[in-house]
């Protein structure tokens, strides 16, 4: 019986991370009142214990229902007839699989029918659907809008959407359109509001959306008319059961190709508004956005889990010149670096879940009751270490994602190039996760901000002023030299007083930064198992000569590099 | 619409599909300590068969009953966890050491304690004894018809049952009146995931005597009566004492041969007429066909 929550350790070890019992007490009221509904926990222990628990039947799911799927899923995809999407079959069981366990509405509250858990667990589930398919779990994922329906939209709409996804409905979100990708204010999809009807009524085309035929959709439409940015655009709540969607396309992908990617026509599509009007770009996208990305950096953390784990079994296995080729070091010098990669996204995807959960949690007391200043002080924190943390993660974690892939098809050699072996299709799967949710590049603009406003910097001071156990002070030296690297490399391209020079060096600060925040979080990981000890060591020899490469990147460079760099 | 009064048997067994060197003792009987004991594979998808009756016909009321020590109530709850809405642990002393005739006859005494019931299901047979006789010794008892070795159940109206039974050369449909007695077999669909919700509610589901043990204040579930487990000893069920246990049950384990499959020697043949002809000489001579 293969399960993919109890046969890694490391997901274990981030679920009981000290910081939980807070998240978990503000998340459940400190347990008072929670006799309503006889699936609420006790305690901090009952409540952990469910998560685990649970995270065990959606490892049971990933190991025996949805992986051994991936393969004919891939393989048949979805179909499109008359204009509706029909899921693989491999699809429709896992979807069973899923809603059988009762696994939608994860973290909506129990008043709707959801499980009321915290983001890290529930990112958790994400992490482990990834590895047994990455395309899946966009199907599964996307039960995160439900999270924009909760915080911004009104008590019916509550009451009247969120109830059916946790009862099992699916969702998509349709922003994208054939003009308007990265540049979401060039949204054209027009929204009327029909004053005899009372109703508002979409008009326009969808361009790539996941899972566009599922049952419930949020829209961004430009409802102001005669306007062009942002401002002009809201966001609609779109029922399937309304009718006026038709699917005209399906992509054909490289990879996710279970994952149903759309072109959708909307006619006289009735819909509702959600939120305010004209805040559709500017407040609800970016709460969407900033939800999805984190469930990307789950998606790519398990992906690399499962690159890493075919390499592991493979390279022990295959045999060469009288041996198996893990004990070549050309070999395993690529599976440590591997392993140390994802064990440092991980625990960066998981320090990122425990912003997003601090800040989140207390944005919904908040809904109910007032804060008290310190209560608004931390929930201010959190909020700004999420907005920092989300783009960093998103960007790097999907990067190594990628770099794991490649190199654990390299260690398939020439079997890695055959469809014969899962490696083939997770390296495909692996390819979408620095392009969707915005590129890495797109992540690099926001997360240079935490360059430039001195917030990683603070982090990192942060956590160097933690107490170490003395045995590791060596590596708390490593990462503070880096800091000092990373300090004045910043000075370097900020003393230029050029946008476009930070611009051009952001990826590199912003790398650093990033390694260097993984550092520690290894560090501490050490701290409390010493079992990361191996892991921390192989992470900081990579980050350290990736950081001086950076480095010295930046140390010879001006701005007449713009010059010479730019095509004209 | 119908409701059906189901009752789903059980064993929790150790389970023995992944064994190590260590998982037969020296005296030839089976080591339990270092096995880990689980719900018994073809019950489960017996029970998902129970579940299915339940999804077409929602008032229906799924019973667990599984005969075994007080540890076995982890079985019921994982049946719990997955939809049955109720659970009997039958326990006692005087059932140790049964057999499968002892087992069959306590399990009928306690089916006729639930009453009015229309269908039972178990697998076909548990992993650790494999003798599939249970289930049908259980239906000889409570003297209603019986079908073995199920696959699906095709139809079910108020009073008849069409089932898919998987044989060894094909399948085979019948019809029965109920109620009626059904083994599964493991090409039966899987049993379906554990529910999130209802793992929460009923993971604190414990017999009385597990809380009075642990000491905790066994009243304390209050209104919560769903999360006890029903526990029945002998005294709750109608039964002849001389009939269970070891002193009810005729089979005695003589001896434990460990087997390993292996082949020692191969052979290959042609696909021709004479070859045949040679190696059906050579067993029949052996006595091993003939």
């Amino acid at each position: 019986m293969a399960n993919f929550f109890t046969d890694n350790p490391d997901l274990q070890f981030h679920l009981t991370h000290p910081l939980m019992q807070k998240i978990v007490a503000l998340k459940e009221h400190n347990f008072k009142g929670n006799d309503e509904y006889d699936y609420s926990p006790k305690d901090f222990e009952d409540a952990m214990d469910s998560y685990s628990q649970v995270l065990e039947i959606i490892g049971e799911i990933g190991g025996e229902v949805i992986s051994p799927n991936a393969e004919s899923v891939d393989h048949d995809g979805p179909t499109l007839k008359d204009g509706r999407v029909i899921y693989a079959r491999g699809t429709q069981e896992n979807i069973d699989a899923i809603n059988q366990a009762g696994l939608m509405g994860i973290t909506l509250p129990r008043k709707f029918g959801g499980l009321n858990f915290p983001i890290v667990p529930y990112i958790m589930g994400g992490d482990i659907v990834s590895r047994a398919d990455a395309g899946f779990v966009n199907i599964w994922g996307l039960q995160d809008c439900a999270e924009t329906i909760n915080e911004f939209g009104s008590a019916d709409q509550r009451e009247r959407f969120l109830t059916r996804i946790c009862k099992g409905e699916t969702m998509a979100m349709a922003l994208t359109e054939p003009d308007a990708g990265s540049d979401l204010q060039a949204v054209m999809l027009k929204a009327h509001y029909d004053e005899n009807k009372k109703s508002w009524f979409l008009n326009g085309v969808k361009r790539f959306i996941t899972n566009g035929d599922g049952d419930i959709s949020l829209v961004l439409a430009r409802s102001e008319d005669r306007t062009q940015d942002g401002r002009g655009l809201s966001m609609f709540i779109y029922d399937k059961n309304q009718g006026g969607v038709t699917v005209r396309r399906l992509e054909n992908k490289l990879g996710i190709k279970g994952s149903p990617t759309c072109e959708l026509v909307f006619k006289d599509a009735p819909a509702e508004i959600c939120g305010q009007r004209k805040f559709g770009l500017i407040k609800y996208v970016m709460a969407l956005m900033n939800g999805a990305r984190l469930g990307i950096v789950g998606q790519s953390v398990g992906v690399s889990e499962a690159a890493y784990r075919e390499a592991l079994a493979y390279a022990q296995k295959r045999m060469q010149f009288g041996k198996p080729i893990i004990q070549f070091p050309a070999v395993y010098e690529m599976l440590a670096v591997m392993k140390a990669k994802l064990t440092a996204a991980r625990s960066l995807l998981y320090e990122t879940a425990r912003f997003v959960d601090m800040y989140k949690t207390y944005a919904h007391i908040a809904t109910e009751r007032e804060l008290s200043k310190e209560e608004k002080e931390e929930a201010r924190k959190y909020q700004k270490l999420s907005d920092v943390y989300t783009p960093l993660a998103k960007g790097l974690t999907s990067e190594f994602c990628n770099e794991i892939a490649y190199d654990s098809l390299q260690i398939h050699g020439g079997s890695g190039f055959m469809k014969d072996y899962p490696i083939e299709r997770i390296f495909r799967d692996a390819r979408i996760t620095t392009i969707y949710e915005g590129t890495t590049q797109l992540q690099i603009v926001a997360a240079i901000k935490g360059v430039t406003t001195g917030a990683y910097f603070a982090q990192m001071t942060e956590y160097e002023k933690a107490s170490i156990k003395p045995e590791t002070e060596s590596y708390r030296r490593i990462l503070v030299d880096m800091t000092y690297e990373y300090e004045e490399s910043e000075a370097r391209v900020t003393v230029q007083n050029s946008p476009e020079f930070i611009d051009f060096h952001a990826r590199r600060l912003v790398e650093m930064a990033g390694n260097i925040i993984m550092g520690y979080l290894l560090l501490y990981d050490t701290q409390r198992d010493h079992n990361y000890w191996k892991t921390l060591e192989v992470f900081l020899r990579f980050a350290r000569s990736r950081n001086a490469a950076n480095a010295v990147f930046i140390s010879h460079s001006n701005l007449n590099d713009l010059g010479k760099f730019k095509f004209e | 619409m119908k409701e059906f009064q189901i009752v789903v048997l059980a064993k929790q067994v150790p389970d023995t599909r992944n064994v190590g060197k260590d998982a037969m003792k020296a005296d030839g009987t089976v080591n339990r300590s270092v096995l880990p004991a689980i719900f018994n594979p073809e019950d489960l998808h017996a029970l998902e068969q129970a579940l299915r009756i339940k999804d077409k016909f929602p008032d229906s009321v799924i019973t667990l009953l599984t005969m075994g020590p007080v540890r076995a109530s982890e079985i019921l709850r994982e049946g719990f966890y997955r939809g049955a809405d109720d659970g009997i642990l039958l326990t006692d002393r005087a059932f140790a050491g049964s057999d499968t005739l002892a087992t069959s006859y306590a399990l009928s005494c306690a089916i006729r304690k639930i009453k009015n019931f229309d269908i039972i299901v178990c697998g076909r047979q548990a992993i650790d004894g494999d003798t599939a006789q249970v289930g049908p010794q259980v239906a000889e008892k409570l003297g209603i018809p019986q079908i073995t070795y199920a696959e699906e159940i095709v139809s079910l109206t108020k009073d008849k049952i069409q089932v898919k039974r998987r044989l060894e050369r094909g399948i085979e449909i019948v019809e029965s009146s109920l109620p009626i007695l059904i083994t599964v077999n493991n090409s039966a669909p899987h049993c379906r995931p554990r529910n999130a919700k209802r793992l929460m509610k009923y993971k604190h589901a414990s017999t009385l005597s597990k809380r009075q043990e642990s000491e905790e204040d066994y009243l304390s579930t209050g209104a919560n009566s769903h999360l006890t487990i029903k526990e029945w000893g002998v005294a709750d069920i109608e039964c002849d004492l001389k009939q269970l246990g070891i002193g009810g049950s005729p089979t005695k384990v003589k001896k434990v041969d460990n087997i390993v499959f292996q082949s020692k020697e191969s052979r290959r043949l042609e696909d021709f007429d004479e070859d045949i002809q040679i190696l059906m000489k050579e067993l029949i001579t052996s006595h091993i066909i003939g």
